[in-house]
């Protein structure tokens, strides 16, 4: 009898907390998961026309990239926002993928490009993706369980970094020899439309065991967004549990700027929407509703711009665009309060 | 009546209650004001012989014409170019931070300079062929409305949070960037867009610097009225109940701060971090009394951009690395340290 009164208030508390007219988390993700699949096919058949056994696999590489990014950034971003336990930071932000570059160029700075270049690809990204998480592990814990844990602070000083890493990145490109540049310049101008087929082979093995990983560990997930005592007090190791968590952003940040460049509002950008869209706080359903939505907003989002607009390489820069004043509306919308 | 302390920020100075030191105080303060002028004397005389063409001493006192012609038409003009975009642009940074009552505010974390970047990316695609002197003047318009952006939602900011005032300019200044990026992108302008995101003094020539000039005239009437900036940063009512007018205060030091922005964006480019780093280790190294602090600040101001064009020059000699770069790394480094030490202190 003393249960009963509690169970069914619970979902109309929830319910006059959000808008009666969403969807449901499962109706959302099949939508979702059609209009994924849609953008994709459109983007392999749109305008199809010449050699066949050039244009598909050129497309199919290209689609391949969006999806595996739109995976590590959402994921990636979503695990970063439940241990942090706020909805504004993300690994981006927060000087991650900036970091990857500058580990990148210095690898390049400190070994000659020639080293860096007859490595094998795999072993290559192994060692940066190492050292990413070395590096990053360091300084975030550092930062994370520092003393007084202002939100803004760590923003900024998240954002500070960011700029530090790229000034460095950028002096050091500097100092280099020309042709030591050349090499490292398609890293750091790579975009959505020249992928490396080989690194993308390599690219979605790593985000598909962590994807396999982060799937069985959505329900410690779900807990860690309690925070860190109630966490704590239901038996979960919260120390490992962020320090793994941490790890695995930094190899999915290694992976998606590896691929693609860095691209810093984009995980903020899916994963506020997919709170927006999701009716449930549990990670079984928003891990695909954000992977999913990430898809849509690049496969679709390129789609729309190559064909309709006619440019090719924007979509970071809006991206970056939207992403900004999303970030000052949550920002000011918080602060306001 | 409510003149003095406005006027005189300097009467809440110890020397009130120590009358023996208050005579000693002001000379030795000039003394090392000298002292450090001597310093940037030495400097610039350091950066007029920096460089790949050989200028010496000996070569100019021989009458080498070659050299005596690099000396005048490159660098002489440098260097007095690093000097008044230094001094500008630390002077600057201070206004602003007077003004927004923000240690962590200057031209490039509220968008001003970003909005300047815009406005030049605007004239050069409307009119390509305007004068620079048109351009600047635009630049300055668009620095002019950044600025006044950034301050107006500034004021809808509920508690003045230290770090949230920042955080808004940076992302705003990013926002703006974007469009910026994206048009250039359009026009096919991105490299020319480099130049005035990177600052590098490597372009100036005699004859291609000259309009600097006009920031060593804001620079002077920032001086001038610096103090009032410190009032009004106090809030409207305050002013206004001290018999100034706080709109037009805002307005005078919303003009000299986007001028100066857009000058030198438009003839050296963005120097970043230098009107936040220079202010605030004047504050740490003199305390914050602005009659001191403007001619501090702007001694550093120059001698910073001094050291770090140098820096530049030098450091993958016989190649250069733009100013703006160095100033990036260390401004961000030193941006860092000052959040982290604020926060030992406040918690």
């Amino acid at each position: 009898m003393a249960d009963a009164p509690t169970l069914p208030t619970i979902p109309p508390a929830a319910a006059q907390r959000r808008a009666p007219r969403r969807l449901s988390p499962a109706t959302a993700t099949v939508l979702l998961a059609v209009a994924a699949l849609v953008a994709i096919a459109l983007f392999m058949t749109v305008d199809l026309k010449g050699n066949l056994g050039y244009v598909l696999p050129r497309r199919g590489v290209r689609v391949g990239a969006m999806v595996l990014v739109a995976v590590a950034v959402g994921i990636s971003t979503l695990m970063f926002q439940t241990v942090t336990a706020n909805r504004i930071l993300t690994p981006s932000i927060m000087g991650f993928d900036a970091l990857y570059v500058l580990i990148q160029t210095s690898l390049v700075f400190t070994v000659g490009a020639s080293t860096v270049n007859t490595a094998p690809p795999a072993l290559k990204f192994v060692a940066e993706v190492a050292l990413m998480v070395v590096f990053s592990g360091l300084l975030y814990r550092w930062l994370f369980t520092g003393g007084a844990r202002s939100l803004h602070l760590m923003l900024l000083v998240g954002i500070v970094l960011g700029t530090l890493f790229r000034g460095f990145s950028g002096l050091l490109q500097r100092l280099m020899e020309p042709s030591e540049f050349l090499i490292l310049q398609d890293l750091f101008f790579a975009s959505f439309n020249q992928v490396d087929p080989a690194l993308l082979a390599v690219a979605a093995a790593i985000v598909g065991a962590i994807a396999v990983a982060v799937w069985r560990m959505r329900h410690t997930l779900d807990v860690l967004a309690l925070g860190r005592d109630a966490a704590v007090n239901l038996g979960v190791n919260h120390r490992r549990a962020v320090t793994m968590v941490l790890v695995m952003c930094s190899v999915l940040v290694a992976v998606s700027t590896a691929l693609v460049g860095p691209v810093t509002f984009f995980g903020l950008l899916v994963v506020s929407l997919g709170y927006q869209l999701c009716r449930s706080f549990s990670h079984a359903w928003l891990l695909p509703i954000t992977i999913l939505l990430g898809v849509v907003a690049l496969v679709g989002g390129q789609l729309v711009l190559e064909q309709v607009f006619g440019f090719a390489t924007a979509l970071s820069i809006i991206i970056e665009f939207t992403g900004g004043l999303l970030f000052l509306y949550l920002l000011l919308k918080g602060s306001l309060k | 009546m409510a003149a003095p302390p406005v006027e005189r920020p300097a009467a809440a100075d110890p020397s009130a209650a120590a009358p023996g030191r208050s005579a000693a105080r002001p000379t030795r303060e000039a003394l090392l004001l000298v002292l450090a002028g001597l310093g940037i004397l030495a400097l610039a005389v350091a950066s007029m012989f920096v460089g790949v063409s050989d200028v010496s001493l000996p070569n100019l006192l021989a009458g080498d014409e070659t050299a005596w012609q690099v000396f005048w038409v490159s660098r002489i003009p440098r260097t007095l170019a690093v000097i008044l975009a230094g001094t500008a642009v630390a002077v600057a940074g201070l206004i602003m931070q007077l003004m927004a009552r923000n240690r962590f505010v200057e031209p490039s974390t509220v968008g001003t300079v970003e909005s300047a970047t815009l406005g030049i990316l605007v004239v050069t695609v409307a009119a390509p062929a305007a004068p620079l002197l048109a351009k600047m003047g635009v630049a300055s318009v668009f620095a002019l409305l950044g600025t006044a952006l950034f301050l107006a939602v500034l004021q809808r900011l509920p508690a003045r949070n230290t770090l949230l005032v920042p955080l808004v300019g940076m992302m705003l200044g990013g926002v703006i960037a974007a469009v910026t990026t994206f048009f250039a992108y359009r026009y096919d302008l991105l490299q020319t867009l480099n130049n005035w995101m990177v600052g590098d003094f490597s372009g100036v020539l005699r004859g291609r610097y000259e309009l600097l000039w006009i920031v060593a005239a804001l620079t002077v009437a920032g001086y001038v009225a610096a103090d009032r900036f410190t009032v009004a940063g106090m809030g409207a009512d305050f002013t206004t109940n001290l018999g100034l007018n706080y709109k037009a205060i805002m307005r005078l030091g919303l003009t000299i701060v986007a001028l100066i922005s857009a000058v030198v964006v438009t003839t050296v480019g963005a120097v970043p971090f230098l009107g936040l780093v220079v202010p605030n280790m004047v504050s740490l190294a003199f305390g914050d009394n602005l009659r001191r602090a403007v001619p501090w600040t702007a001694v550093f101001g120059a001698g910073f951009v001094l050291v770090c064009d140098i820096i530049g020059r030098t450091i993958r000699y016989p190649y250069e690395v733009p100013v703006g770069m160095v100033m990036s790394v260390l401004g961000a480094a030193v941006f860092l340290v000052l959040l982290l030490r604020g926060r030992t202190i406040r918690g």
